[in-house]
């Protein structure tokens, strides 16, 4: 597969969710003869279970085809997947980073979409060449040529040899081929420079360790050169490199400047490779590392517990190993009265935190309760001391707070204009700041606010999707902090705060959130013995208040016939039943509760 | 050692009542022979096999008095050449309405003493709803043929929660009892069962809700006990000296052998039970081991489970003299949390439950005996 740098192409596909960007790699997998069709299983490059199931990409992946063109030559086509939610924005830039040009794919019914255009942007900056196409022209709903009109009008770039596909057809691949031949630029570089390579993906495996997936971009990288890595200052010795083919690894020994491929050098964390970063030859390091390299900020956190507190040696691992191949998890250890032992738990976004969780209970088949996710709260103490608080139970005593501070974030959202009215009531609802409004088109809108990100972590994407029937898209970004009138509201049961429970809120939300939780838990917590008084408080005053009725009749009346064996089964299920439950105080609280009390609006 | 208690499950009814799942079929005449015959062999091959006295025989249905005199007679003698029941207390279940003047004459002549009557309600409109054929007359005539046999010991079954019933009308089928000067009254909560007829029509039924329910218990143990009957389990009353010795055994987890389809027996450590089909039981089919490592027969926790259905409750001295040790501290300490509360009272020596803490036994027990 020796091919000269001229005939390389760099290449992402970006889309909004569902608008067939993992089809159409598959489709140009299936072209390029790179997956036998035995091999061929739908959508290749999400291969995370998770992945399929939500039809997003979690974690980019790459692969190495080679395209026998119309001019008759041999092409490598680099194909760089991104991640495709606004979590994800950094490893999308990183991996936009590692190309010259980008496919943009856009649903020939649906047109632009927040996603698309935040894409579009990153790609943009990142000085890539957009190939538009158009896709899924076989809808009955589809619109190509307003959608064309659509690209050149909104994105302001041409579109008039944009290929009408459609990816789950396989109609028309052949055009996207052709097109990212003649439009996506050679890479340069020189590999005679000292070597920079940049990580745009880098994941763990049990066998090889981290392996890092890079772009040459000056230099060359051999196995046995001791690289290093620009952001850390640690050094490795390369043990493997080479290119990643549709289903395998092919080594090569080396890679030069315009490659992409992967690099094993038994690296041990993926935080020792971290996604962004700029890989050096020691003995020949380069002066400057490639631009652009971010340290992971995780803006949403949460409480993560083992339902059986025994499990905690076993959560600790797997949070262990879910950090080896994912940098922007961070954890560390914190106790809950009510839960026990746990772990505090950072993540990019509300869609990570839900990842992580899931792939704790499937993967590692753990039973966990987390507590409501919040974000991190800057508190003036009436010393001066500045604090970053992620988690209620350290919220200070309200008179020891000078000022409180939330992150704000620049959210757009797009929409057809007749949704216009519920996203102004929603945002407001949510206690949004109306910034400006423009026109995509004649019928869709640009809509601006700024939102708190304590707003939107919950359920602010559900809530959009069903007050636009779906068609509303959503982007945001982190803008900063702003003064903010913050309370903790507490939740007692029996007279007893569960901390596990309290949260930060806006004063004014408190009184309806308190409701809503006090009524949901007296939807979930059993009868028991006795009665249990559920109450919401804020700095000591009640504000909301429910109450479990204590259990009249539970008892088996006849027991003859020496037929004990009923009695004794009722008491083992009760016995079972117990293991789901926390022991708080005195009031036995089901699991799901706890679960449930997150989730208000379902 | 313990004299054990006997008891034979007779499995025959003419129709199956809406709220019953216990097991029983259609008996013919033929049948009822075969199935005689067959209890005879058993007794005889049982009694070789444990070679221990019994002090309590039950017939318990299913409907025994369809046996008739005959059979019933044969049995009952049968187990006494086998078994010796010297002093025994010897039951039959019978419904009422049904002819039962050969029955009782061949029941007593044998030696059986008492006797145990479906009574269910002393309401008609009641006990038309629950299914059953008889009325409170035909009930009051099946104790005056009891009392003109012979039987001195008498029960008679209540159900509570049942269809039509509220406070008023259960008081009249407590006088009613009353007045029939019975030793013994059962008066079970109903519920309703998996597979039955009232599980599948259960929206349908308009029974008592549930606080209503425990209301009509909580008024049904006070006016039992007005009428001399003393409550000595979560759902029986008697007479001073008129508890049922055999079921006794049970909650004293203590052993006794059963047989028939669907018979349970505890022996020498062991639990097993018949399977519910009577043709295998016929056939010779052994009976099935109850092996349940969660809960070893004749564990501490099965012994609470069972002691704790008692107004005696459990006490150091009956569990010392089982397990060697007083009841432990922490259970003891569990049931004390329930005291303030009203469901539990405990002395130095043990703890019972109070009738409120009856309704609640299932989750008290699980408290007290896993949750300490």
């Amino acid at each position: 597969m020796s091919v000269p740098r001229e005939r390389i192409r760099n290449f992402s596909i970006i889309a909004h969710i569902d608008h067939g960007k993992s089809t159409l790699a598959d489709r140009i997998l299936e072209q390029t003869k790179s997956v036998s069709l035995r091999d061929m299983e739908d959508q290749i490059l999400d291969d995370m279970d998770l992945e399929r199931e939500r039809g997003i990409t979690i974690k980019a992946h790459a692969v190495t085809l080679v395209y026998n063109a119309e001019d008759g030559q041999d092409y490598v086509f680099n194909l760089i997947d991104t991640p495709g939610h606004v979590d994800f924005n950094y490893e999308v830039s990183r991996s936009l980073a590692a190309c010259e040009g980008a496919v943009l794919v856009v649903d020939a019914s649906q047109g632009i979409e927040a996603q698309t255009l935040a894409n579009t942007y990153l790609a943009v900056d990142a000085g890539l060449e957009i190939v538009p196409v158009i896709n899924k022209i076989d809808l009955p709903s589809a619109q190509p040529e307003h959608v064309r009109q659509e690209i050149e009008d909104v994105i302001g770039i041409p579109a008039d040899e944009a290929p009408c596909i459609s990816a789950k057809m396989g109609t028309n691949i052949g055009a996207v081929m052709e097109q990212i031949v003649k439009h996506v630029p050679a890479p340069d570089g020189n590999e005679n420079d000292p070597l920079r390579a940049l990580i745009f993906d880098s994941y763990y495996d049990a066998y090889k360790g981290v392996i890092a997936h890079v772009r040459v971009k000056d230099g060359c990288v051999h196995a046995g050169d001791t690289i290093r890595m620009m952001s850390v200052g640690s050094e490795f010795t390369v043990v493997e490199c080479g290119y990643m083919r549709a289903t395998c690894f092919e080594p090569t020994g080396y890679l030069e400047a315009g490659q992409v491929g992967y690099i094993t050098a038994s690296i041990k964390a993926v935080k020792d490779a971290n996604v962004g970063d700029t890989i050096t030859r020691a003995d020949n390091p380069a002066t400057e590392p490639l631009p652009g390299y971010r340290a992971v900020q995780p803006m949403v956190f949460c409480g993560i517990y083992p339902a059986d507190g025994a499990k905690y040696p076993d959560l600790r691992d797997a949070l262990e190993k879910l950090q080896l191949n994912d940098a922007a998890l961070s954890f560390e250890p914190e106790t809950s009265v009510a839960l026990g032992f746990g772990f505090r738990c950072g993540f990019l976004g509300l869609l990570h935190m839900e990842i992580i969780q899931e792939r704790l209970e499937r993967e590692y088949n753990l039973d966990i309760i987390t507590t409501a996710p919040s974000v991190v709260y800057h508190i003036t103490k009436t010393d001066g001391e500045i604090i970053s608080i992620d988690n209620p139970t350290n919220y200070p005593d309200p008179s020891l707070i000078a000022q409180a501070d939330e992150p704000i974030t620049n959210a757009h959202i797009y929409t057809p204009k007749e949704y216009v009215g519920n996203i102004m009531d929603l945002c407001q609802e949510r206690r949004g700041v109306f910034k400006d409004m423009s026109y995509i088109d004649t019928d869709r809108v640009d809509i601006h606010y700024e939102l708190p990100l304590n707003e939107i972590i919950y359920d602010f994407f559900d809530a959009l999707k069903s007050r636009t029937r779906g068609y509303a898209s959503f982007d945001y970004e982190l803008a900063g902090y702003q003064k903010s009138d913050l309370v903790k509201l507490d939740i007692m049961l029996n007279g007893e705060v569960v901390d596990a429970l309290s949260f930060i809120i806006h004063a004014e939300k408190a009184y309806p959130r308190a409701r809503k939780m006090a009524e949901k838990l007296r939807e979930k917590i059993p009868r028991q013995l006795f009665e249990v008084p559920i109450q919401a408080c804020v700095g000591g005053r009640i504000i909301a208040r429910e109450t479990v009725k204590a259990l009249r009749k539970d008892v088996l009346a006849k027991c003859y016939g020496g037929d004990i064996t009923r009695k004794k089964k009722l008491l083992e299920k009760q016995k079972e039943g117990k293991k789901r439950m926390r022991q708080l105080g005195t009031v036995e609280v089901p699991q799901e509760a706890f679960m449930s009390v997150l989730k208000l609006d379902e | 050692m313990n004299k054990i208690g006997l008891y034979i499950h007779v499995p025959f009814c003419e129709k199956k009542c809406p709220y019953c799942d216990f097991y029983s079929v259609r008996g013919t005449e033929e049948l009822l022979d075969d199935y005689t015959n067959c209890l005879i062999e058993r007794i005889k091959y049982e009694q070789e096999r444990i070679g221990r006295p019994a002090d309590t025989l039950y017939f318990g249905g299913g409907t025994p008095g369809l046996l008739g005199g005959k059979r019933i007679a044969r049995l009952v003698e049968q187990a006494k050449a086998c078994f010796g029941l010297e002093n025994a207390e010897i039951t039959a279940e019978v419904n009422p309405g049904d002819h039962l003047e050969d029955f009782l004459q061949g029941f007593a002549f044998a030696g059986g003493n008492r006797l145990s009557i479906g009574l269910q309600s002393a309401n008609d409109e009641e006990l038309r709803l629950l299914g059953r054929r008889h009325t409170a007359a035909q009930a009051a005539e099946t104790v005056h043929a009891a009392r003109r046999a012979g039987m001195q010991n008498i029960s008679l079954d209540l159900m509570l929660g049942i269809q039509g019933q509220d406070r008023e009308s259960l008081r009249r089928s407590i006088a009613f009892c009353a007045e029939q000067d019975v030793e013994h009254v059962s008066a079970y909560l109903l519920k309703i069962e998996p597979r039955t007829v009232y599980d599948k029509r259960r929206d349908s039924l308009k029974l008592p809700d549930e606080d209503e329910t425990c209301a009509l218990y909580l008024l049904a143990c006070e006016e039992l006990e007005k009428a001399g009957l003393k409550q000595y389990e979560i759902s029986n009353f008697a007479k001073p000296g008129f508890e049922s010795r055999h079921n006794l055994k049970y909650w004293h987890c203590e052993e006794y052998l059963g047989l028939g389809p669907a018979a349970h027996s505890f022996l020498n450590g062991k639990r097993s039970y018949y399977e519910r089909d009577l043709r295998a039981f016929m056939a010779g089919a052994a009976p099935v081991t109850d092996n349940d490592p969660e809960m070893p027969a004749g564990c501490p926790e099965e012994f609470a489970m069972l002691a704790l259905r008692l107004t005696e409750g459990l006490r150091d001295g009956a569990y010392e003299a089982r397990f060697g040790t007083p009841v432990s501290d922490t259970w003891k300490r569990a049931a004390k949390r329930y005291e303030q509360a009203g469901l539990t009272e405990c002395k130095a020596d043990g703890f019972r439950f109070t009738r409120r803490g009856f309704l609640v036994s299932n989750a008290l027990l699980s408290e007290i005996l896993y949750n300490s």
